[in-house]
């Protein structure tokens, strides 16, 4: 935990926008707007200047309401969609020192397959319904050049078996499993290649709220073990207080407020944090 | 000895923007601890006692002012303008809380809770399983609790259980919020065993307590809040 330690993963300015823009926001990226949209042209300004870091070890917590863009955020940073503009640097990719969004298709389709790992909180985003448990977790390791059938189906059940699938059922489709099961083996699908950092969008949301309660006990118990970092994007602020180190507070596509978790839960700077936090108690 | 914490002209209000409310709960406060110290505070309720300690604690962010701590890692530095990467790392390694209230983490066994604590700081698994015990033991939490969720214990386990984990990491400097508020007399006894232990071995501490005959006879200073504004008190 050193200072001069560069952080895990490093985002500078990510801005989306869906549409064109006009006169009235050209340019501006959306800067003067009130809401992240334009009224005149309709344009979205979906994320608009997001910076953070997240460092080895820690995990980030991303709240805010419905649209604030935690999802858009998300997607750009695993290359599901292509930023409008904006820099991320990950330390185990050359050195930190090269922008990834700027990346050949290849060189982002590595990244992604070697130094990250996404739960969706759709697990059809991730995981093929009919396949067994264990070819969904062998379909990551593949196209991260396994080729050895042996060594994937030890790392398979050895992953599955982390997340509590029990031994028998691994060669089930996930189609038969409940949704907190669906969501354990796209977490042990995520984790397949040992990825620095973990991004998970809404992953308990949905769910009973006892089955969410052993998700999140996985989450922790993982981090724990094997001091992984993570990104965790959640509305529900229990979620956040539950496993964030540190929390940003996203609305209308910008980030409002960032602190240390239970500072922004006790301390909270800006109005629309006071509200979100009194809706906790 | 050295200065520990040095705390200059701290003001802290709450700006509450959907009632238009400002509260100022410091106003100025300005005080110093110098290693091995015991310093006590105290005050009527709502005086800005626990505010103090947590715009130490990063939990709360002071408008104005400094807090200077003397960090075995970093050096003096000023927790009020600390990244929080730094303070995350104080918090694991140099800076205990105990606070007034229970806020234990849910879903996580008495033991793991104060092994964790160990675990942090870069201890191996034997050495925090064996601490944990150590603390556990020390402060007769009942050994069927070990292995429990704290959500069910009463308010003077989970006091117990909140003090073992703060204890258990020797803090360089350990903030104890009334630790003995709601405990039966026989873990008050405890809870002062184990700070004279702490003082002994040159823990720096300070601790708001109501119970002045406490106080007396274990604090270096003694000092009184009223409404935000801090008073040296004489005993
Ligand atoms: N493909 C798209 N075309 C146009 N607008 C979009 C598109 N995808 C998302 N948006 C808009 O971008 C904004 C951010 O959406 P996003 O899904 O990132 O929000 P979110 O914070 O994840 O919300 P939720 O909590 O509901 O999941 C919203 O206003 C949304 O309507
Ligand atoms: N998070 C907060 N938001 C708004 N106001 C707060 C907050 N925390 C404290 N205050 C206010 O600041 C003032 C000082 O409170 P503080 O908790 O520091 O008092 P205290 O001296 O510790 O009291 P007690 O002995 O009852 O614990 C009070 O008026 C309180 O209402
Ligand atoms: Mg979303
Ligand atoms: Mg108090
Ligand atoms: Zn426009």
């Amino acid at each position: 935990m050193d200072d001069s330690e560069r952080p895990v993963l490093a985002v500078r300015n990510i801005n989306k926008q869906y549409g064109q823009g006009c006169v009235n926001c050209r340019g501006a990226k959306g800067e003067g707007l009130l809401k992240n949209y334009c009224p005149v042209c309709g344009t979205v300004y979906a994320c608009r200047d997001i910076s953070f870091e997240v460092y080895a070890g820690e995990i980030l917590g991303i709240v805010g309401e419905s649209g604030s863009g935690k999802s858009t955020m998300m997607e750009c940073l695993y290359f599901d969609q292509e930023v409008s503009s904006g820099e991320a640097y990950i330390a185990s990719y050359k050195g930190g020192e090269t922008n990834v969004f700027e990346e050949s298709s290849q060189q982002k389709r590595y990244i992604r397959n070697h130094l990250m790992g996404k739960v969706y909180q759709n697990p059809l985003m991730s995981l093929k319904m009919n396949f067994s448990s264990i070819g969904n977790i062998a379909e990551k390791l593949i196209s991260a050049g396994n080729r050895n059938v042996g060594q994937m189906k030890v790392r398979g059940e050895e992953l599955l078996e982390h997340v509590n699938i029990p031994v028998y059922r691994m060669k089930e489709a996930p189609k038969n499993f409940s949704g907190g099961m669906q969501q354990r083996v796209q977490i042990a699908k995520a984790l397949s290649n040992n990825p620095p950092l973990l991004l998970l969008d809404e992953v308990t949301t949905g769910l009973d709220l006892s089955v969410q309660a052993s998700v999140l006990d996985l989450i922790k118990s993982i981090q724990r073990q094997l001091k992984i970092s993570m990104i965790i994007v959640s509305h529900d602020l229990g979620v956040i207080r539950m496993l964030a180190d540190r929390t940003l507070v996203m609305l209308d596509g910008q980030v409002i407020e960032q602190g240390l978790t239970d500072q922004i839960l006790e301390d909270p700077q800006h109005g629309y944090t006071q509200k979100l936090v009194q809706s906790l108690l | 000895m050295e200065e520990i914490l040095v705390v200059q002209d701290l003001t802290k209000s709450f700006i509450i923007h959907n009632l238009a409310k400002h509260i100022e709960a410091l106003h100025d406060i300005s005080l110093n601890l110098k290693g091995g110290e015991f310093v006590g505070i105290t005050g009527k309720s709502g005086s800005g006692k626990s505010t103090v300690f947590k715009c130490i604690y990063r939990t709360y962010v002071p408008q104005n002012g400094q807090i200077w701590y003397n960090s075995q890692k970093y050096g003096f530095v000023n927790l009020a303008e600390l990244s929080e990467r730094q303070m995350i790392y104080l918090r694991k390694h140099e800076i205990g809380y105990v606070s007034q209230f229970l806020n234990i983490m849910p879903r996580t066994t008495a033991r793991e809770l104060v092994k964790q604590a160990v675990l942090e700081m870069g201890s191996g698994e034997d050495y925090a399983n064996m601490e944990a015990q150590r603390m556990l033991e020390h402060f007769e939490l009942d050994k069927e609790l070990w292995d429990c969720y704290p959500g069910t214990f009463s308010g003077g386990e989970k006091l117990r259980l909140n003090i073992a984990r703060a204890m258990v990491k020797r803090p360089r400097l350990l903030l104890l919020d009334e630790p003995t508020a709601s405990l039966d007399h026989a873990s008050k006894i405890k809870v002062r065993e184990l700070i004279e232990q702490l003082k002994r071995e040159g823990t720096t501490m300070m601790g708001i307590f109501h119970d002045l005959e406490f106080m007396e006879n274990l604090c270096t200073r003694v000092y009184t809040m009223s409404n935000g504004i801090l008073h040296d008190l004489q005993i």
